[in-house]
């Protein structure tokens, strides 16, 4: 027997209403019920990061969020970064421009992790950034140029 | 690896969670952060049949100052008589609101130090204390925090409430004093009076491979000197030492009564090498992690002397 439940959600400033089963994962109602498949997901148990996504404007885990849970809460995703699809969020460009990404499997939850980061520091050190990203794993690039990226939107303002 | 199917409540005030796990008993799980128990049900590790969702209650996070009266039981320590001052955190409280309140960066500044040691930025967002405390995972850092700082934890179920040690809390790894049908609502931390008669200093320490990662071996430490500058109480707390968190009591027997000096030091970190259980896992063998506690020790009680009295 299912166990099914009416969630209405904002993502990105869109308000969804979808049927959603209680044990389905917020990643997976993202991806597969909004179609949103710019959050990534990769160990499904909170380790790597790939799914951080801002709950209520904070970088959560939605691999460990129900998709009951975003009920009545405000979810945004990398796709919400820019409406344009031709000008990048200066963050973004900033990892186009220091080089901060290879296979990009990691960038969205790290996009969305320091996007938060720096609205609440912004100015940090490199230490504090480095201590920021303890909890997203790149595979690519040992991420020296994704601490350059964060690092030259201190310089951008 | 999705969860398998459960039955989801979300509860809308205390009394209701309450009743909801007096009435579903073990089958039923809370649901406070799911930094631990999301995962495990992922990895189907836990099969709960009903998931009790503690977030939408409103009033259980909070950090306030208040005295606590008639708590003067079990082992209270530091606070006993004199001082029933104490900083009462709701079990709902996330990490995040932990390490950014300034009154526990200045009341209690052990669990200011510890909190970012616990987990990475994401995680902190969404656990909690009691979801911490409640799963008793003993390679955490709280734990063993509480010990060394006497917490006192409140359960409440429909039959009542009652007030816990955190020394008689955690019974083994993973397992609490909590009865099945029972919620860590509170956790009461004593404050130390300082004054020129009695001053009380502490530290917390941890190596871990990456920061925010489980530690391979973490040590709290709690120091009080009267005005001769002689020792009179010492408390030190180790994660991931054994079966629940650790407080080596024989070692603190080295401190207490002295004018600490460095072969005190030296003393009391080699009988702490010994006096714990470490469980060695693939990061760190059980010598290493005994070798890692007796560093930590002398270094905990060194910066404790020399840079915070
Ligand atoms: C990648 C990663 C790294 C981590 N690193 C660390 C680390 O370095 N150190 C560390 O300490 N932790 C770490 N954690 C675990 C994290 O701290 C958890 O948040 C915490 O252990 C559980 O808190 P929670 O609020 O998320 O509880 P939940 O996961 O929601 O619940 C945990 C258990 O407690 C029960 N429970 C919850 N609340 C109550 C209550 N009020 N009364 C009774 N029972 C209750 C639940 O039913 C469940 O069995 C990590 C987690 C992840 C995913
Ligand atoms: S998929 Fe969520 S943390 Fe890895
Ligand atoms: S760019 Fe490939 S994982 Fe980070």
């Amino acid at each position: 027997m299912k166990d099914l439940h009416t969630i209405t959600t904002t993502v990105n400033g869109k308000t969804y209403t979808r049927e959603a089963e209680s044990r389905m994962l917020l990643s997976d109602f993202i991806r597969h019920e909004l179609g949103l498949t710019g959050t990534h997901v990769g160990c499904e148990y909170g380790v790597c990061g790939a799914c951080t996504i801002l709950y209520d404007g904070h970088p959560t885990r939605s691999c460990l969020t129900l998709a009951v849970q975003a009920n009545n809460h405000t979810i945004e995703t990398v796709e919400g970064l820019t409406t344009d699809p031709n000008k990048l969020h200066p963050l973004q460009q900033s990892f186009q421009d220091a080089h901060g990404l290879q296979c990009g499997y990691c960038t969205p939850g790290i996009l969305m992790t320091m996007k938060a980061f720096l609205a609440e520091n912004p100015n940090p050190s490199e230490t504090e950034v480095r201590e920021a990203l303890s909890g997203n794993l790149c595979r690519c690039t040992g991420y020296q140029h994704i601490v350059d990226a964060i690092l030259r939107m201190k310089d951008e303002g | 690896m999705k969860p398998a199917a459960f039955k989801y409540i979300a509860a809308q005030s205390l009394e209701h969670a309450l009743t909801l796990k007096a009435e579903y008993g073990d089958e039923a799980k809370f649901l406070a952060g799911g930094q631990s128990l999301v995962p495990a049900m992922n990895l189907r590790v836990a099969k709960p049949g009903v998931l009790v969702d503690l977030n939408p209650i409103t009033g259980l996070g909070f950090v306030e100052s208040r005295i606590k009266a008639g708590l003067g039981i079990g082992n209270w320590g530091l606070a006993r008589d004199d001082n029933p001052q104490s900083l009462i955190l709701g079990a709902m409280t996330r990490y995040r609101t932990l390490e950014r309140s300034a009154e526990i960066a200045a009341q209690c500044p052990l669990l200011h130090e510890t909190m970012p040691h616990v987990a990475h930025p994401q995680i902190r967002n969404r656990g909690t204390l009691g979801g911490n405390l409640a799963h008793a995972d003993p390679a955490s850092e709280l734990p063993a925090v509480m010990l060394v700082l006497n917490a006192q934890f409140k359960a409440q179920s429909v039959r009542g409430e009652r007030w816990i040690a955190a020394c008689d809390f955690f019974t083994t790894i993973f397992t609490t004093a909590l009865a099945t049908d029972e919620m860590l609502t509170e956790i009461a931390i004593p404050l130390p009076t300082n004054s020129d008669a009695s001053r009380t200093r502490t530290c917390f320490m941890e190596i871990a491979r990456r920061r925010g990662d489980y530690a391979m071996m973490g040590v709290a430490v709690s120091i009080t000197l009267n005005a001769a500058g002689v020792c009179t109480d010492a408390k030190l707390g180790y994660l991931n030492a054994g079966d629940t968190p650790v407080l080596a009591t024989q070692a603190a027997q080295a401190l207490i009564g002295q004018t600490i000096s460095d072969a005190h030091i030296q003393t009391a970190a080699a009988i702490a090498h010994d006096e714990i259980q470490p469980p060695g896992n693939m990061h760190a063998s059980v010598a290493f992690q005994r070798h890692l506690a007796g560093v930590l020790t002398r270094r905990a009680i060194k910066e404790i002397l020399d840079f915070r009295f």
